[in-house]
């Protein structure tokens, strides 16, 4: 019997031959990541483990990007924290406010994680980089703390449910909505403990920002990972962010897997997930007559050059509705400034959006745009929980950055064909 | 070791949002962060809550964001174990390595009522809900997590190793 790449890439970095679902690894992590907000607490547990220095300062990663630039005394004393364990531990990989992009958006732009790599990270949307081939998943601070000790992180194998996508995608139609559509088909425990295997002729076809877009969200179904089979556009994709050398490994044929869901994505409408669960998802058509007053186009999720070109070009020459406030939030730094150079920046604040530096702020209801009781938002971040994004009688609906834009233009959740 | 307390009762994927919201999230002072828990899903809990009681809620208990500042939140607060029908694995992961006992019985979690008196025998696994004369058995820990769960959490495995320079 043959093995998922998820069982594969757990059993080359715990020394095994053959791994299967259910058995406890201890796997060498080949990058670990923390940051403004899980770090200081991984810190002073790496502390008590009697620990001097990390394990190996070229598999650490540290950003700065939840509650930055700092909003308030105590996250600065916070990002004061992580950085003098930086500098002082001489941490390979670290971006402070400035060279801070949000870091699943920054790590795989800087090349930093590749096809075959384990992966963890204190944030858990850290299964983003399974669009790359990787085995990587979300852990707490203790974890990291572990990992930066030992290099070694502790983890239960996990079964596998292939998804297999098929069919020519709808205009207006990207990874977003695909997942979206795929957590409302199984729900958000669909995957509990499991990982989640995306497979299929779309997903051959889908370019490597809605690859990251849906395995980012592979915690939205409880999943362990997210993980994409290496292809031609994984080995495209790192060529453009580095020239290191990797070893890419696939599913074998015969690999067992829990179960195997069939989608026909020619069927699937852009997706818009209602409050207050990511399951809860339609087409945007059936949403209905929803009024709004906040937009967010960024995050994680949604903040690559990709969504940020879909989104100016519905919003070019027009005007965000008088009763909405339009945030954009460019992922990284580098993101940033390609959409100045691309003249995007100008259709943004021509359109009277903001345009805000990277950071993670109002997809956790932290800052750069929170809500309000009784206010409502669509957004392309990733959760919709209640008071996700500001207070607890807020409401937050996702969507892909095509709806986002739409919405933000007609002042109501909107199909984007609804603006020609 | 025998936990006894009283229940305090949630429905399903009470996630850490509510458990403890991002707002509070600037500090890692526990005690700070324990006058938050569950604020957003029932504000009061921080008033009712007594040293020893039991949460227990329903299908995948702690979903969500990756913060080890729930379970914690949760710990700070004199919370004694949560007991649910499915926990969410990050959250899961990290009450072990904090030491926060959580156990998995959907039969003891469907039943229980707030406000019930429950005991709970860590070492075997058995719930008892005094005030309904019910007893259950929960899922026992695999022979892996229970070296992390005897050791008193990660911090104290891992310190083995450290100090033994392995």
């Amino acid at each position: 019997m043959g093995m998922t790449i998820t069982e594969k890439i757990l059993a080359a970095h715990s020394g095994r031959e053959v791994v299967r679902p259910g058995e406890f690894v201890n796997a060498r992590v080949d990058l670990m990541l923390g940051n403004d907000i899980t770090a200081p607490l991984a810190i002073a547990e790496f502390r008590k483990m009697g620990a001097e220095r990390v394990a190996d300062r070229s598999r650490v990663a540290l950003v700065a990007d939840h509650y930055t630039p700092n909003k308030d005394i105590k996250s600065a004393e916070q990002c004061r924290v992580m950085r003098e364990f930086a500098l002082s531990q001489e941490v390979a990989h670290f971006w402070d406010t400035g060279r801070a992009g949000i870091e699943h958006a920054l790590l795989p732009e800087e090349g930093l994680v590749a096809p075959g790599e384990c992966v963890i990270g204190a944030d858990s949307h850290t299964c983003t980089y399974g669009a790359l081939g990787a085995f990587a998943t979300g852990v707490g601070s203790t974890d990291l703390a572990a990992a930066m000790a030992t290099g070694e992180c502790w983890l239960r194998v996990p079964p596998t449910i292939k998804v297999v996508y098929r069919g020519e995608l709808k205009p207006w139609v990207g990874g977003k909505d695909l997942i979206l559509y795929t957590i409302g088909r199984i729900g958000v425990s669909g995957a509990l403990y499991q990982a989640l295997e995306f497979a299929g002729e779309t997903i051959e076809s889908l370019p490597m920002a809605g690859r990251l877009t849906m395995c980012n969200m592979a915690i939205e179904a409880g999943a362990k990972n997210g993980i994409i089979n290496p292809d031609a556009e994984t080995e495209r994709f790192m060529k453009s962010v580095t020239s290191r050398s990797y070893q890419p490994v696939v599913s074998d044929p015969d690999a067992e897997y829990v179960r195997t869901v069939e989608i026909d994505c020619a069927q699937i409408e852009p997706q818009v997930a209602l409050p207050h669960l990511p399951e809860n998802a339609r087409p945007v058509q059936e949403v209905g007559e929803v009024t709004i007053d906040q937009a967010v186009i960024g995050s994680c999720t949604n903040g690559r050059m990709e969504d940020l070109r879909i989104a100016a070009a519905l919003l070019k020459g027009r005007k965000v509705h008088p009763r909405v406030r339009l945030i954009v939030i460019p992922g990284t730094p580098k993101i940033h400034l390609e959409a100045i150079k691309e003249g995007l920046g100008e259709i943004f604040l021509a359109a009277g959006a903001v345009l805000s530096t990277p950071t993670c702020g109002p997809c956790l209801g932290g800052h750069m745009g929170v809500l309000a009781a009784g206010e409502r938002a669509v957004a392309t971040t990733n959760r919709n929980f209640v008071g996700r994004m500001g207070h607890t009688k807020s409401e937050v609906y996702l969507a892909g950055p095509a709806v986002a834009a739409a919405s933000a233009v007609l002042g109501r959740i909107a199909h984007p064909e609804e603006l020609s | 070791m025998k936990l006894r307390g009283r229940v305090h009762r949630y429905g399903d994927h009470v996630n850490t949002d509510v458990i403890i919201p991002a707002r509070y999230l600037n500090t890692s002072d526990a005690k700070e962060l324990a006058a938050h828990c569950m604020e957003d899903i029932d504000p009061e809990f921080v008033n009712r809550v007594e040293p020893g009681d039991i949460i227990v809620g329903g299908e995948d208990f702690g979903c969500g964001s990756s913060r080890e500042q729930a379970p914690l939140a949760i710990k700070t607060c004199g919370v004694s174990c949560v007991i649910a029908a499915s926990f969410a694995r990050i959250f899961f992961r990290n009450s072990i390595n904090i030491g926060l006992p959580v156990l998995v019985c959907a039969e003891a979690s469907a039943e229980a009522a707030a406000g019930d008196e429950m005991e709970v025998d860590l070492a075997s696994g058995r719930i008892e809900n005094l005030t309904q004369g019910r007893t259950y058995q929960a899922e026992p820990f695999p022979e892996f997590l229970q070296q992390i769960i005897a050791a008193g959490g990660l911090v104290a495995h891992v310190k083995k190793k450290v100090t033994a320079g392995g």
